[in-house]
C-alpha cells in the first residue's frame, strides 16, 4: 500500500510522514499532494490569530475539547516561528495542549515557520490539504503570535478569530488596518483579568463604526463580488447575525484555562460556518484560497526556472553592478530576463 | 556576506524534548531545548509530567528524528524501556532517544543496550548534545 493510500485508510504514522514529506516541500510530497488533492474541500478551516501570550493555544485546546464531543476528528496546525539567525525553533503549543493527548481523534502537528513573515509557515496551506484529505472535520490552524500585519490566516481559513486580552492597547489600536479587520469572530480571552470592560468596549466601538466590509481577499486588484443572497438569518442585528448579507463579527468573552465562553464560541463558529455556506460565501473564499495556491505554485515554479537558466555568476555579476550602483533593482531584473537593462 | 539561499526543502532536525514522569525541574529541558534551538534545530517541547504514551504519540504527531528526556526523578528504569517499546509499537524505530538528568553509573549499559542512543548527566555540555544528535540523524 502506497503512503498515500495509508493516509486515506486512517493510518496515522503514514499521515505523520506525508506532513514531512510535504512541509520539507519534497518531490514525494508534491506527489502525495497531487493525489491527495481530490479528496480535499470538506473540512471546516478554523484560523486563531492574534498576539503572543493572549490565550491562543489555550483557546486551541478547549474547542478541540468541545468539538470532540460530538465526535468530529479534529487537527491542529500550530506555527511557532523560527529563529532568522539559526533556522531553529522551539515549538511549545503542544504545551497547553495535554488535555488533548490519548484521543485518537485528534492530531496536532507543530510547524516552524521557516522564515515567512505572514504568520503561517510557506507549508502551512498544504499541510492543512493533507489534513483534510485525510478527513478530519475541524481543521484549526493557529498562527505565530501575530501583531498587526499577520493577515495570511485569512486566505487560508474559512473562519478566523482573533484572539485579544485585556491590556493590550487602547482604542486607537482597534481602528487600525490590519488583524481586526480580518476577524471573522473577536475572542477577549483573559476575561477574568481587571481591564476586560475597556478592551470589551474599545473593540465594540470598532465593531460599531466599521462598515462592514466584505471580507473576501483583494485578488489582483479587485474586491471578489459576494453573489445577492437572500436567505434569511434571523432579525437580530447583534454581533453573529448577518444584517443584509453581511456577517458582523461577534464579540465573546472566554477564560481559556477554565473552559468558560467555549460553548458560546463554537456555537459562534458554526454559526459563521452556515452563514458562509448560505450566503455563497464559503465558495467564493474557496476560489480565492485556490486562486491564490496556484498563484504560490506558479511563483515557485518560475522561480526554479529562473534559477536553471541562470547561472549563479550571472547572477552575482549583476548583484555586483547593483551594488555598485551601475544598475538599478528593476534594471538588473531586465538584464537577467531579457538581456539588456531597458 | 550572507547568502540566503536556503529554500523549503532544506531538511531540518525535529527533536522532541519531553518531560516524562512526576518530577518539576524542567530548567534543564529548556537549557537544552534553547541550544537545540540554536544548532538549528526544531524542537517541539511538550513540558512537564508526561507519561509514557503522551511522548510517544507527541514523536509520532510530530515525526521526530531524536526524542530527548529529561528525567531526574530516579525513574528512568521504568519509564525509558516503557518509551522505547512504544515507539517500536507505533513503528517509529528509526527515532535516536537520547536521555538528560541523573543516571546513575551502574544504569548505563542497560540502557544503552535497550537501545538509548545518548546519556548525559550534570555539567555536559550542550556543545557535545548538539554534535551527538546531529552524527546520530545522519
Amino acid at each position: 500500500m502506497t503512503l498515500v493510500n495509508a493516509v486515506l485508510d486512517g493510518d496515522r504514522l503514514a499521515l505523520a510522514r506525508v506532513l514531512t514529506q510535504v512541509e520539507n516541500d519534497t518531490t514525494d510530497g508534491r506527489a502525495a499532494l497531487d493525489s491527495l488533492f481530490p479528496h480535499t474541500g470538506k473540512a471546516h478551516l478554523i484560523g486563531i490569530t492574534g498576539a503572543p501570550g493572549t490565550g491562543k493555544s489555550s483557546l486551541v485546546n478547549q474547542l478541540a475539547l468541545y468539538f470532540r464531543k460530538s465526535n468530529k476528528r479534529v487537527a491542529i496546525v500550530a506555527v511557532d516561528p523560527s529563529s532568522p539567525f539559526t533556522g531553529g525553533a522551539v515549538l511549545g503549543d503542544r504545551v497547553r495542549m495535554k488535555d488533548l493527548s490519548g484521543d485518537s481523534g485528534v492530531f496536532i502537528r507543530s510547524m516552524a515557520s521557516r522564515g515567512s513573515i505572514g504568520g503561517l509557515a510557506q507549508a502551512t496551506a498544504n499541510v492543512v490539504q493533507v489534513f483534510d484529505a485525510a478527513g478530519y472535520d475541524i481543521i484549526m490552524i493557529e498562527t505565530v503570535g501575530a501583531g498587526q500585519s499577520e493577515v495570511d490566516i485569512a486566505k487560508l481559513a474559512h473562519t478566523t478569530l482573533v484572539v485579544e486580552a485585556p491590556g493590550l492597547g487602547d482604542d486607537i489600536q482597534a481602528i487600525k488596518a490590519g488583524i481586526l479587520e480580518i476577524a471573522d469572530i473577536i475572542v477577549v480571552n483573559k476575561a477574568d483579568r481587571p481591564g476586560i470592560e475597556n478592551t470589551e468596549k474599545a473593540l465594540k466601538s470598532m465593531l460599531e463604526l466599521a462598515h462592514p466590509t466584505q471580507r473576501v481577499f483583494i485578488h489582483h486588484g479587485a474586491p471578489h463580488q459576494l453573489p445577492p443572497f437572500s436567505a434569511k438569518m434571523g432579525g437580530e442585528k447583534e454581533g453573529g447575525e448577518s444584517e443584509n448579507n453581511v456577517w458582523i463579527p461577534p464579540l465573546q468573552r472566554t477564560i481559556a484555562t477554565e473552559g468558560k465562553g467555549i460553548d458560546e464560541l463554537a456555537q459562534h463558529i458554526a454559526k459563521h460556518g452556515d452563514y458562509l455556506r448560505i450566503s455563497g460565501d464559503w465558495a467564493v473564499r474557496e476560489r480565492a484560497r485556490l486562486e491564490s495556491e496556484v498563484d504560490a505554485a506558479l511563483q515557485s515554479a518560475l522561480m526554479n526556472r529562473f534559477r536553471q537558466r541562470v547561472s549563479e555568476d550571472q547572477l552575482d555579476k549583476v548583484m555586483n553592478q547593483v551594488f555598485e550602483r551601475s544598475l538599478s533593482p528593476s534594471e538588473a531584473v531586465n538584464v537577467l530576463m531579457n538581456g539588456s537593462s531597458k | 556576506m550572507v547568502k540566503e539561499r536556503t529554500t523549503l526543502s532544506d531538511k531540518k532536525i525535529r527533536v522532541l524534548v519531553a518531560k516524562p514522569g512526576l518530577d518539576g525541574h524542567d530548567r534543564g529541558a529548556k537549557v537544552v531545548a534553547r541550544a537545540l534551538r540554536d544548532a538549528g534545530m526544531e524542537v517541539i517541547y511538550t513540558g512537564l509530567r508526561q507519561t509514557p504514551e503522551m511522548i510517544a504519540e507527541a514523536a509520532l504527531q510530530e515525526d521526530v528524528d531524536v526524542v530527548g528526556l529529561s528525567i531526574l526523578s530516579g525513574a528512568h528504569m521504568a519509564l525509558a524501556p516503557r518509551i522505547m517499546d512504544l515507539l517500536k509499537a507505533n513503528g517509529q524505530t528509526n527515532v535516536k532517544v537520547f536521555i538528560g538528568g541523573i543516571v546513575p553509573d551502574e544504569d548505563i549499559p542497560r540502557l544503552m543496550e535497550m537501545g538509548i542512543t545518548g546519556i548525559y548527566g550534570p555539567g555536559a555540555s550542550t556543545e557535545d548534545i548538539v554534535k551527538d544528535i546531529k552524527n546520530a540523524v545522519k
